[in-house]
């Protein structure tokens, strides 16, 4: 089964400030481990919201709105999709990521496979 | 704050994580897997007796392997005490001692993992319990699990395990990296091990027990780890680009009744976008190691050219031709030949497929191989002769074992009777 694991954005990151060192290696060696594990099929991160954009559809019409957002916590910074066993695996390996990059909320979701 | 049932749970799943790591570890440290998988469930056993207390430990997979190594230099002092006792026992081997284990610090861990690979698909192993082995080792899965996988029972399973112990012990099978010539060798044995067991899977039909389908994730996860530890072999890059090519179509390849689905008729769309880019690039990354012509490699090619075509009518059968052509010469076999025939008649007309598949009709390792005569059948009704089309598929009906398939080549040969009726 995949899980999408995402985490959120803070002020720092949606303000552009470059990752630190200490967060790329960080980054580095849990990416090292869940490759390792063979669990990890895809990862990626994004750019602050300044450099992205919003769609609103309403009735039909869409709005283009470009960043940035408020709410920097509401905001995702990244995601990996992991195929593992069971929820259980996909915590674990979510633990170790938000512990490794000092993230302060992860969601880990079941990816609808049909 | 997690409660006892969640700290149970945590425990499975860092178990799931860590084991194949910490049998390998133990392995390298003590020599061989018997005593390494037993340190590894004492370990085990620790965890589920401290964690609900203490909490899951910061770093899960450091307390495990301290742990670990804790048990073994226990265990090798103990047995260093009953040696003294017994002194025929002769001296322990020369990774099994307290001053080894003890220093062993950080290596590694990859070249572990690869170690105990090496070991669990031992030539001096059968093929079936080198399967078992690595399952079991590497794969962390239980007897019971292992057994629902292969339909066999449990028992059966579980001495298989206990022979396969016993065989590397008596042919004195210690955990080794060997170097170049050999290592190939042995190489070559991991990946055949792992296709075996995505094969195992892949194979199985809809609607058989859902552990069966679990064997290609298991061995995909295998494959993912072996491109990790051996990160310059371009066949480990093809063997995973193989599988995760193959096994992007999986939901596509049969029908809502469970009916078998050609790949030419699959609905496209279904197939999985994240395999076939994982697939692609590490094609990709064979091209660059230079080994586009290995044998994984070449099927891997032949799977990406499916792979990459929009529509069936993008396919680029030339290459495909021309692809089966290298393979049957570096790995020949009378079905390469038959998939050889099919691509030439599609990438210059039947009539250049109808001449191979004719010279096949003679090689005595296809007499009675349904897919000859089924595959002639279809070039032969592609010229319009659908007389002997007709005999072919009813011929390809009589001798295949799978009830669906024999259905569908009854109704070709039906089709054939009435075009040859209709002169049409």
């Amino acid at each position: 089964m995949r899980y999408m694991v995402m985490h959120y954005s803070d002020d720092a990151m949606e303000a552009g400030a470059p990752p630190s060192p200490e967060l790329i290696a960080g980054v580095g060696q849990y990416m090292a481990e869940a490759s390792q594990s063979g669990v990890l099929l895809a990862a990626e991160g994004v750019q602050p919201s300044s450099k992205g954009a919003r769609l609103s559809v309403e009735g039909g019409k869409v709005t283009v709105t470009d960043g940035p957002f408020a709410e920097a916590k509401e905001l995702i910074a990244g995601f990996a999709i992991l195929d593992v066993k069971s929820k259980d695996e996909a915590i674990e390996h979510a633990c170790r990521f938000a512990k490794i990059v000092g993230a302060t909320k992860v969601d880990v979701r079941l990816v609808t496979e049909f | 704050m997690r409660d006892r049932g969640e700290t149970a749970r945590a425990i499975e799943a860092v178990w799931r994580i860590e084991s194949a790591k910490l049998i390998a570890r133990i392995t390298r440290l003590v020599g061989d897997i018997g005593t390494a998988e037993d340190i590894a469930q004492d370990t085990f056993v620790a965890a589920l007796k401290r964690w609900p207390q203490s909490g899951v430990p910061d770093n899960p997979g450091a307390w495990l392997m301290a742990t670990a190594r804790f048990l073994a230099i226990d265990l090798i002092r103990r047995r260093d005490r009953l040696a003294e006792k017994q002194a025929e026992l002769g001296p322990p081997a020369d990774s099994m001692t307290v001053d080894y284990v003890a220093a062993a610090t950080t290596d590694d861990i990859g070249d572990d993992l690869l170690g105990l690979m090496f070991m669990a698909c031992h030539p001096a192993l059968s093929s079936d319990a080198r399967v078992t082995l690595t399952l079991r080792l590497l794969g962390g899965l239980t007897t019971a699990e292992i057994a629902r996988a292969f339909l066999v029972s449990e028992v059966t399973i579980a001495q298989r395990i206990v022979r396969a112990k016993r065989t590397l012990a008596a042919t004195n099978v210690r955990f080794e990296l060997p170097d170049r010539g050999e290592r190939s060798i042995r190489l070559a044995s991991v990946r055949e091990v792992i296709y075996l067991v995505f094969n195992e899977g892949y194979a199985a039909a809809a609607g058989d027990h859902w552990m069966r389908a679990e064997l290609c994730a298991e061995a995909m996860r295998l494959g993912r780890v072996l491109v990790v530890v051996t990160p310059d072999d371009p066949e480990s890059h093809a063997l995973i680009s193989l599988m995760e090519l193959q096994a992007s179509r999986a939901r596509a390849r049969t029908g809502p009744d469970g009916e078998p689905v050609v790949l030419l008729e699959q609905n496209r769309g279904l197939w999985d976008r994240i395999l076939i880019h994982r697939g692609l690039a590490a094609l990709e990354r064979v091209a660059q190691l230079g080994g586009s012509l290995g044998p994984y490699a070449l099927q891997a090619a032949l799977a990406a050219c499916h792979a990459r075509a929009t529509r069936p009518e993008d396919t680029d059968w030339q290459r495909i031709a021309a692809l089966y052509d290298a393979l049957s010469q570096i790995a020949p076999s009378p079905v390469v030949e038959v998939n050889r025939a099919v691509a030439l008649g599609m990438a210059f007309g039947p009539q250049v497929g109808l001449d191979l598949a004719d010279e096949l009709t003679t090689v005595p390792a296809l007499t009675g191989y349904y897919l000859l005569p089924s595959v002639r059948g279809d070039l032969l009704r592609r010229l319009g002769r659908y007389g002997e089309a007709e005999a072919d598929f009813i011929r390809a009906a009589a001798l295949t074992s799978n009830a669906r398939e024999r259905t569908l080549l009854l109704r070709r040969a039906e089709e054939c009777s009435q075009a040859a009726r209709h002169g049409s």
